[in-house]
């Protein structure tokens, strides 16, 4: 008789994964760098271009870094919240512009608002790739001591900002 | 009108579906002959049910009528009629209509093909369906209805994708749902059998034909999948082991485990439970093949749009359907008895062995499919697991599996002799080594799994040239063709299904052994060689279809100096969804294929153009034409038309105790 | 001379006209371009559903593909060249899942499959056999046999 259950063991199992499964994102993709150091650039600024932003200059101090582009869809479906964020002063959020134009990322800025005191400009990706960057928008939390402590992918919105974000600057800023 | 007509057709299809799939079986249960009678008659008329919806879908295709939500999102008022018609099964909610109109057309042709049957018998395996046609009913009433309305409709659809305006859509889909679909009536025959307690060779000798004929079907239905990956996705390959390719190859190689089971059964009366719990494993592959293509779960190019709802209502109906056969099988397999002894080394013993190695490369490419969801599940990190682990898994699993396709066939039933085997098969043996050996070199380059896989392919056919002659020797008969028209067609059938294999072997050899290809930048008038072609780019000029605008390119092929052919490959962009594809053109050939596909435009009317010379890649194909071949030649086989003219014997009831098996 | 400087100058235009009529390859190198497919093909792009980063489209596998290609001709391992994406980008990017503790079920999966399918159909076999043989005819089954037999020849 127990040999005839084996299958349908087998099957049990299998059929609880599926259902896990349905709840996960298959195309989402962790990031490794998460507790690792954030990947150094030093890149022309948007609005200055003979101005230089780079990451050293913002070592001690807890900043977000956002990856965005005037293309791109889910960057307006965030930017509201940005805003907000900027407005409450709570943590500075800096922009790198990703694979855009000039011309068009300052358009954008300028209809839609500029949340961010500095936008560097990744013009050629090269940065992104360093970052793990595979799709805009998405937000990096980096900490006083330039170490990547967590990575929003897609869209940044309010209820994961108020949940995870927030705490964990505070958290950070406190150290 | 004419949808809430479909829409109306199918709920009537629905409850008839419900009665079909209970009455009878408890008719079959208490003895109940009226209460069995009811399966035939239901089958029949959820078919008509069904295809009235089909009609009325196809009607709603064919008139353009975008009120429908699902023809707005799927059709176009440019696309052509054979696609627009194609696009009833081009997304989710129609490909569902498509299966379960095709699980009514094998009801019907069981509700045809039983008269041979016991009527309890025929009972069951028509409400087996009928219960699995309600869980398709009833997922499409609620959750993916295709006929539900857009209101107010739309002004023009979004149109096919263009990926499946091509003729393979028009085919593919239907084939190898005719396959997974007729593994259902396998399943039935499995379920009949353990519910009504009677599993002996005649339930395999029954069930045989209907698992050739599903086999035969999806056979050609992958086949034909990786053809037209092969032709229309541009990148030349035809097999990426991506998940909803994995889904349907599964079953496959279930079926085919199946097929030579049921030969031990129905031959020795051994292994009916190894049988039954096949053939429920073949029908699960085929839903849980379902349900990875329309849940989200994995990622695929295959994958219809998604929606969490959906794959939970697949997933309660697989527990319902899996979980259930496997619980009856559970309960009802151990009373049943065992058939004739054999020993290890022997035609059971080998189809057997067979058995145990289909079914392991079953569960690694199942493993493989489903690995990352289960680290991912576990939250132990996300990987991919791609061709590199199946090609590495798969060759060494299949290599011993084919070398055994050799010996099987010469083996005899009950208790066979080693060392007498090999004597009779040395010379087979040994020329496929030699071949197998200089083949390569001669061609210009040897690789070790070169040899193998030509290796592998003689042996097989070596082999079948060997058991023939055995075999003629053994016939009376006039003269040569007339010994050969002596062997009985199942033989027949096994020959070529087997050398169907040989040359499917053949030809994934040869091409991934020695095709080349070229990435060259091209102005117009300049050449490239490859492969002993010499290819000239002559230009592109515009070119305007129903509903694309392409850039088509013209370049002549020559070969020492003589022309050959002219091929022009494509850059459509399809006007509605705005979309670029690479329509790559292809001159086949016995021996090999040319294969031309344009990339970008450069500067001064010069293309980016990828060139490939492949050999013997049509023999992939031809190959599993061959092998379906082979399947319907083994169900035209004298018994089994003989069985369906001929009614079964009624047999007093007292009789039914001398079935028990010895136990 | 002046038909010899004509003659030279005819074969050198038609040697360099036919030069100019065989295509040239589109990478700058074809030896790394090799390397580069031969990477690409076991390189999963990240964007895609399910493709690889040698046959995609998508800017991100042109991106990633530049960087590669980058990496080859600066002469960095294949491992090298690994171990930069997949410290990026986690082991998803490898189409080949590495061997570590939490993939040996799936390398060692299939082994295991068949040896425990040997090993249980050997098993089963061996049984069966000992069943059947423990079946034996008592002596009144061998004769009920034996007057059936005598039975049935005498039918008509």
């Amino acid at each position: 008789m127990n040999r005839f259950l084996i299958p349908l063991g087998i099957f049990v199992v299998v059929l609880v994964f599926l259902g896990i499964g349905l709840t996960l994102n298959p195309r989402e993709l962790p990031s490794p760098l998460v507790g690792k150091p954030a990947p150094s650039f030093s890149l022309p600024q948007l609005h200055e271009k003979e101005k230089v932003l780079s990451s050293n200059d913002l070592k001690g101090k807890v900043w977000l870094l956002n990856f965005w582009a005037s293309w791109c869809g889910g960057c307006k479906e965030e930017h509201p919240v940005l805003i907000h964020l900027a407005k409450s002063g709570e943590v500075p959020i800096y922009g790198m512009d990703y694979k855009d134009r000039r011309e068009e990322a300052l358009a954008w800025l300028r209809e839609w608002g500029n949340p961010y005191p500095l936008v560097a400009v990744d013009e050629s990706g090269r940065v992104g790739i360093d970052y793990g960057v595979y799709g805009v928008p998405e937000t990096y939390v980096i900490d006083k001591a330039g170490v990547i402590r967590y990575k929003q992918i897609g869209p940044l919105r309010e209820d994961v900002l108020q949940t995870k974000i927030l705490p964990l600057v505070r958290e950070l800023q406190n150290q | 009108m004419i949808p809430e007509i479909g829409h109306y057709a199918l709920i009537l299809a629905l409850c008839v579906a419900v009665v079909q799939g209970t009455i009878p079986i408890y008719g079959a249960a208490v003895g109940n002959s009226s209460f069995m009678s009811v399966a035939k008659p239901a089958a029949r008329g959820q078919f008509l049910l069904v295809l009235l919806a089909f009609c009325c879908l196809g009607y709603a295709f064919a008139a353009k009528d975008f009120s429908v939500l699902y023809v707005a999102s799927t059709s176009n008022s440019q696309l052509p009629l054979h696609y627009r018609l194609a696009a009833i099964w081009g997304a989710h909610e129609g490909s569902l209509l498509l299966w379960v109109f095709i699980l009514t057309i094998w009801m019907v042709a069981v509700s045809f093909f039983s008269g041979h049957l016991p009527e309890a018998m025929r009972a069951r395996i028509l409400a087996v369906m009928g219960l699995v046609s309600v869980g398709f009913l009833l997922f499409m009433l609620t959750v993916s209805n295709p006929f539900e309305r857009l209101i107010p409709a739309a002004f023009d659809g979004r149109d096919l994708n263009p990926l499946l305006q091509d003729p393979g859509m028009v085919i593919h889909p239907p084939m190898l749902y005719m396959g997974y679909v007729g593994f259902s009536v396998a399943f039935a025959f499995a379920l009949a059998a353990l519910f009504g307690g009677t599993l002996d060779a005649a339930w395999a000798r029954w069930s045989r034909p209907w698992t050739t004929v599903a086999w035969c079907f999806l056979t050609i239905g992958v086949a034909m999948g990786s053809g037209w990956a092969y032709y229309e996705l541009g990148w030349g390959g035809w097999w990426f082991w991506d998940p909803v390719e994995n889904a349907s190859f599964m079953p496959w190689l279930a079926g085919t485990a199946l097929i030579h089971s049921l030969a031990v059964t129905d031959k020795r009366g051994g292994f009916k439970a190894w049988s039954v719990l096949l053939a429920i494993l073949a029908f699960s592959l085929s839903l849980l093949g379902t349900f990875l293509v329309r849940s989200g779960v994995l990622t695929s190019v295959h994958a219809f749009a998604t929606d969490p709802k959906r794959g939970l209502f697949i997933l309660v109906f697989l527990a319902v359907v899996i979980g259930g056969s496997l619980i009856l099988y559970a309960w009802r397999a151990p009373r049943v008895g065992l058939g004739g002894g054999f020993s290890i080394v022997s035609r059971e013993g080998m189809l057997l062995a067979n058995n145990v190695l289909l079914v392991a490369a079953l569960g690694s490419v199942l493993l493989g499919t489903l690995y990352p969801l289960f680290l991912d599940a576990l939250d132990l990190g996300k990987i991919s697991v791609g061709p590199p682990y199946f090609d590495t898994v798969f060759v060494p699993l299949m290599t011993p599996a084919i070398f055994l396709m050799g010996i099987g066939p010469l083996a005899q039933w009950k208790k066979a002799s080693l060392p007498d085997l090999a004597v009779r098969l040395r010379w087979a043996f040994g020329v496929s080594v030699a071949t197998a050996l200089v083949v390569p070199i001669l061609m210009g380059h040897w690789s070790p799994l070169v040899s193998l896989g030509l290796l592998l392919a003689l042996w097989v056919a070596t082999t079948i040239a060997v058991d023939l002659r055995e075999r003629l020797a053994h016939t009376d008969g006039s003269s040569f063709t007339g010994k050969l028209a002596m062997l009985p067609r199942a033989y027949w059938g096994m020959v070529i299904a087997h050398f169907g294999l040989a040359l499917f072997i053949t030809g994934v050899t040869m091409v991934k052994g020695f095709e080349v290809e070229q990435d060259v930048r091209m102005n117009v008038g300049e050449t490239a060689t490859l492969g002993g072609y010499t290819f000239r780019f002559d230009g592109t000029e515009q070119y305007k279809g129903p509903n694309y605008i392409a850039a088509r390119g013209s370049i002549h092929v020559s070969q020492d100096g003589r022309d050959v052919t002219v091929m022009y490959p494509e850059k459509r962009r399809y006007t509605v969804q705005n979309q670029t594809m690479t329509e790559a053109a292809i001159s086949p050939g016995f021996l090999r294929d040319l294969y031309v596909s344009l990339g970008e435009p450069l500067e001064g009317g010069a293309w980016s153009v990828r060139l490939y010379h492949k050999p013997f890649i049509d023999w992939i194909w031809g190959g599993c034409l061959v092998m379906a071949v082979g399947g319907v030649l083994a169900i035209s086989d004298r018994r089994y038309r003989l069985a369906w003219r001929r009614k079964e014997v009624e047999v007093p009831g007292g009789t039914q105790m001398a079935r028990q098996t010895v136990s | 001379m002046k038909l010899w400087l004509y003659l030279v100058s005819i074969l050198l235009i038609s040697g360099h006209a036919m030069a100019a009529y065989e295509a040239s390859p589109l990478a700058e190198n074809p030896q790394v371009e090799a390397r580069l497919k031969a990477l690409a093909v076991e390189l999963r792009c990240l964007v895609c559903q399910n493709q690889t980063l040698a046959d995609s489209n998508a800017p991100l596998a042109e991106d990633l593909r530049r960087e590669v290609r980058e990496m080859i001709v600066k002469n960095m391992s294949d491992k090298e060249i690994i171990d930069f994406l997949v410290s990026r980008y986690g082991d998803f990017v490898l189409y080949r899942p590495p061997l570590k503790t939490t993939t040996t079920l799936l390398w060692v999966g299939p082994f295991l499959l068949v040896i425990g399918g040997a090993t249980a159909l050997v098993l089963v076999l061996r049984k069966r056999q000992k069943k059947l043989a423990a079946v034996a005819l008592t002596e009144a089954e061998h004769n009920r046999v034996a007057q059936l037999l005598s039975e049935g020849a005498n039918r008509p």
